[in-house]
């Protein structure tokens, strides 16, 4: 295989690495408001990413790192292109991360809800953008021969790409839910169930029309097949989801994400951002790669590290495998700090022993 | 008609890395040298099994936490800012720069951010040593994440190992390893480490020294401020030799810099060191000037005499050497910028050593102090001021107060050392090569950057005010008591001790949780 296009498969694999892991913490993060009964539950949501959130968020910085990189020229046309986007997109991301860590951290019930309020819009939003902006990448946008974007704001939302926001927004809701599932004990796990049913149906809805427009418009075999297999994924998660397999339907939401992420590089290659002007003027695998050299570097170490980063992220999956549920909640964690005179939140406290 | 906001179009796109970037930079070296002290105090508990390291390591684990939580966000708009502020840099260097930016996220992110996880919720999960373990890989995933980007800075500093394409025009990396392993990247990286762990140090220093003065926590706050001041007074120290090795380098790389460092206007030799200036940029010249005769010629070459270029005369070579080509017609950096910006990097980065160095001195051990001086585990350390006689009650109270103040020293020296070295740079993005106007998004405009600006601004400026009211809470509130599971942890991972231990730990409550 040529270096490009090696690299094309290396940016496709981190992309949907990220989707599949941060998927489910978007849709986690969504589900404090949809699924969560009370502040317990959406402690118990948050503790299900709790150890695994920040790393699944790398992926998006390998996937970003890889980019500049493999394809300086992709990089800079997407990111200067999409700025308001993205933007929305790292204000998200920043407020979300402080949210998870900061949010126990003060016993106040207003500093909690605000923090809540922070996580599930701060996940809504970015899990409906990532839509919109791959919907355009894949579609093509105005890009002149300079390898300039130079559409405006309203261009990015067309009906096309305002439905592939609101696929991964439901998928990732969806993959959050059956995750849930998952990972939950209790009375909030069987409703997670129930949640996903619905969703499900919802995602099937929209993948099939997003990604049968997709196929429609620049698809080929391959694509095709891969747009089989998440469709195929999706109704064997219903159905593993419905007799309460929640492993097997975790695993079938993820194949839905993998096999609808692969898709949209698969019809995406071998250009990786079409312009809308001029055929000529698209960045292609080639015209947008850095030298050998460099490609020959990325490939020695996206090759060793990637495989180990898959092994010690398994293997924190695996530690922390134990579903959660209310009663496992740590107590109160401003025990710690009682005696600064912080107030009490009515929960026991841990038995000191000095 | 013409309207002129009177902006460069890279003014706004450098006013935006700057804010981000030095605000980026608070957390960053409190997070890499937290780090490794916290680890360190973790491997004392393991190692000895004494209660008050085990506290030590809960304390200033929490506020290491408070800490990188803001690091690693705002770390994520750094990654993302050279594309969309920066594309035209991005197109030009992208092939070289985002090597080791992408090794960065590959190599040290997942490091830090996956080992992280498991330390923070690992109190409950895992056996002692592979809890330890984790946090010494976070450690690691700090420092290697340091390395790569500073190699990366190194390089606009510097350019290595890289041709320019004829056929493209861009830079093409062909050395990777000279890029990785050039002076500059070394000297940057010992600097930028050794002035991390002054400044970790000093925040452990400062906050030990807040509760000793009030007679709380005495024996972890006691063993803080050993650690603290230790390192205070070695890192220090480092940070002084690096610093001099990187300006040695930087004379020889970049003389307009460190002739602006100095407001050097013209070559001199011997060449004095400057104390004071004040000086007409336009007229290039000093009209105030305070110096030391022959030491800069010293600080620059090791001896007294050797002449170093000055401004002007360097001005007139580079335009010489590039105007041709660029037409930039000035390539002199914002000169009071550089030459204050050095000296409040030294001025506070070598306060805060020479307070380390009196409280190691103060608080020194018993040997050298006679038996009614010395103080136990649990007691307030004395400052000595000889072998019989201590510091007088207000001295010391001053002591006190003045370690707790110099906690924010270093904070206010590394960002005026970045101030200084990036706008030293100035006219370039890539000293030499890049001049920074042909640098920005051409498809960016000033209204996108400014709202980006805006928000940036506003939602930093709220996070800094509740990650300082955090961190003065969780400092205030001391040690944590300890609790029976802390000093029954797991044998087995994934919890519970022995066979058959997991359902028994099926109810157990974790140990943390959001």
């Amino acid at each position: 295989m040529e270096l490009p296009t090696l690299w094309f498969v290396l940016i496709a694999v981190l992309w949907t690495g990220y989707f599949f892991l941060e998927g489910f913490d978007f849709g986690v993060g969504v589900l404090t408001k949809v699924l969560a009964r009370d502040r317990a539950e959406r402690r118990v949501l948050i503790n299900t990413i709790g150890p695994v959130w920040d790393g699944n968020e790398v992926w998006l910085l390998a996937a970003a790192g890889g980019m500049f990189a493999a394809f300086p020229d992709w990089y800079a046309t997407l990111f200067s292109g999409f700025y308001l986007l993205l933007l929305a997109v790292l204000i998200s991301l920043i407020v979300r991360g402080v949210a998870f860590e900061y949010r126990a951290k003060r016993p106040e019930e207003r500093w909690q809800r605000n923090w809540e309020h922070a996580v599930f819009w701060c996940s809504a939003l970015p899990a409906f953008l990532w839509g919109v902006i791959f919907a355009n990448v894949v579609r093509g946008v105005p890009i002149d021969a300079e390898k300039e974007y130079v559409g405006s704001l309203p261009d990015l939302f067309t009906p096309y790409a305002l439905l592939g926001g609101l696929l991964t927004l439901a998928l990732f809701t969806f993959h959050g839910a059956v995750f849930t599932a998952l990972k939950t004990v209790g009375d909030i796990r069987s409703r997670a169930r129930r949640l996903a049913t619905g969703l499900g149906v919802l995602v099937t809805v929209l993948a099939l029309a997003f990604l049968g427009a997709t196929q429609a418009d620049g698809g080929g075999p391959a694509s095709l097949a891969a747009f089989l297999v998440a469709v195929a994924g999706l109704l064997a998660a219903l159905v593993a989801n419905g007799r309460g397999r929640e492993g097997w339907a975790f695993t079938f939401s993820g194949v839905t994400v993998v096999a609808a992420v692969v898709m949209l590089f698969l019809v995406l290659f071998p250009d990786v951002m079409p312009s809308s002007l001029n055929e000529e003027w698209n960045l292609t695998v080639e015209n947008a790669a850095s030298s050998p050299y460099t490609l020959t570097i990325m490939t020695w170490c996206a090759g060793i590290a990637t495989p180990l980063v898959l092994l010690y992220q398994g293997w924190t999956y695996w530690v922390f495998r134990k579903r959660i549920g209310t009663r496992h909640l740590a107590p109160d964690p401003h025990a710690a700090s009682r005696s600064d005179g912080a107030t009490a939140s009515g929960e026991a406290t841990a038995p000191a022993v000095r | 008609m013409h309207v002129d906001l009177a902006l460069a179009p890279e003014t706004l796109a450098r006013w935006q890395f700057g804010i981000t970037t030095v605000y980026h930079f608070l957390f960053v070296p409190l997070t890499i040298s937290l780090a490794s002290l916290t680890a360190g105090l973790q491997t004392a508990w393991v190692r000895t099994g004494k209660e008050k390291y085990l506290r030590a390591t809960k304390f200033w684990g929490k506020l290491f936490l408070i800490n990188i939580a803001m690091g690693v966000v705002t770390g994520i708009l750094q990654e993302f800012q050279f594309g969309m502020n920066w594309s035209d840099y991005s197109r030009f260097v992208g092939d070289v720069f985002g090597a080791p930016l992408a090794f960065e996220a590959l190599i040290a992110f997942f490091f830090e951010s996956t080992f992280i996880g498991l330390w923070i919720f690992g109190w409950d999960k895992l056996p002692q040593r592979i809890h330890l373990a984790c946090i010494w890989m976070v450690a690691v995933g700090t420092v290697l994440s340091a390395y790569f980007i500073l190699a990366a800075n190194s390089w606009m500093q510097h350019p290595v190992g890289y041709r320019i394409d004829p056929e493209s025009g861009r830079a093409e990396l062909t050395d990777f390893w000279h890029v990785l392993t050039q002076n500059t990247a070394v000297a940057q990286f010992a600097h930028t480490i050794t002035a991390a762990f002054l400044t970790g140090a000093a925040f452990m220093v400062g906050i030990a020294a807040y509760h000793l003065i009030r007679r709380r926590h005495v024996p972890v706050m006691r063993t803080s401020l050993r650690v603290g001041l230790v390192t205070m007074v070695v890192s220090g120290l480092l940070v002084a030799v690096s610093g001099d090795r990187l300006a040695k380098i930087m004379y020889e790389q970049q003389p307009m810099k460190m002739a602006a460092a100095e407001a050097l206007w013209d070559t001199e030799g011997p060449a004095p060191f400057s104390v004071f200036a004040y000086g007409d940029v336009d007229e290039g010249h000093n009209t105030v000037a305070v110096e030391i005769p022959g030491l800069l010629s010293f600080l620059a070459h090791d001896d007294f005499s050797t002449p170093v270029p000055g401004i002007n005369d360097t001005n007139e070579a580079l335009k010489e050497q590039f105007d041709e080509e660029l037409g930039l017609g000035d390539y002199r950096p914002n000169i009071p910028v550089a030459y204050w910006g050095f000296r409040w990097m030294i001025g506070f980065g070598m306060t805060s050593l020479a307070l380390g160095v009196v409280g190691l001195y103060l608080t020194r051990r018993k040997r050298w102090l006679a038996p009614s001086l010395r103080t136990g585990a649990d007691e307030v350390p004395r400052l000595a001021l000889t072998r019989t006689r201590e510091l007088g009650p207000t001295l010391t109270r001053w002591y006190w107060r003045a370690a707790f103040l110099t906690m924010a020293f270093p904070l206010i020296a590394n960002c005026w050392g970045w101030i200084f070295t990036e706008m030293g740079r100035q006219p370039w993005a890539v000293y030499g090569v890049l001049p920074t106007a042909s640098a920005v998004s051409p498809s960016v405009s000033q209204g996108e950057v400014i709202a980006s600006m805006s928000l940036y601004t506003v939602l930093y400026a709220v996070l800094a005010v509740v990650e300082f009211r955090l961190l003065a809470k969780y400092a205030k509130a001391g040690p944590p008591d300890l609790t029976e599971a802390d000093l029954d942890p797991p044998t087995r991972i994934g919890g519970g001790r022995g066979a058959g231990a997991d359902e028994d730990a099926d109810d157990r409550p974790m140990a943390f949780s959001y």
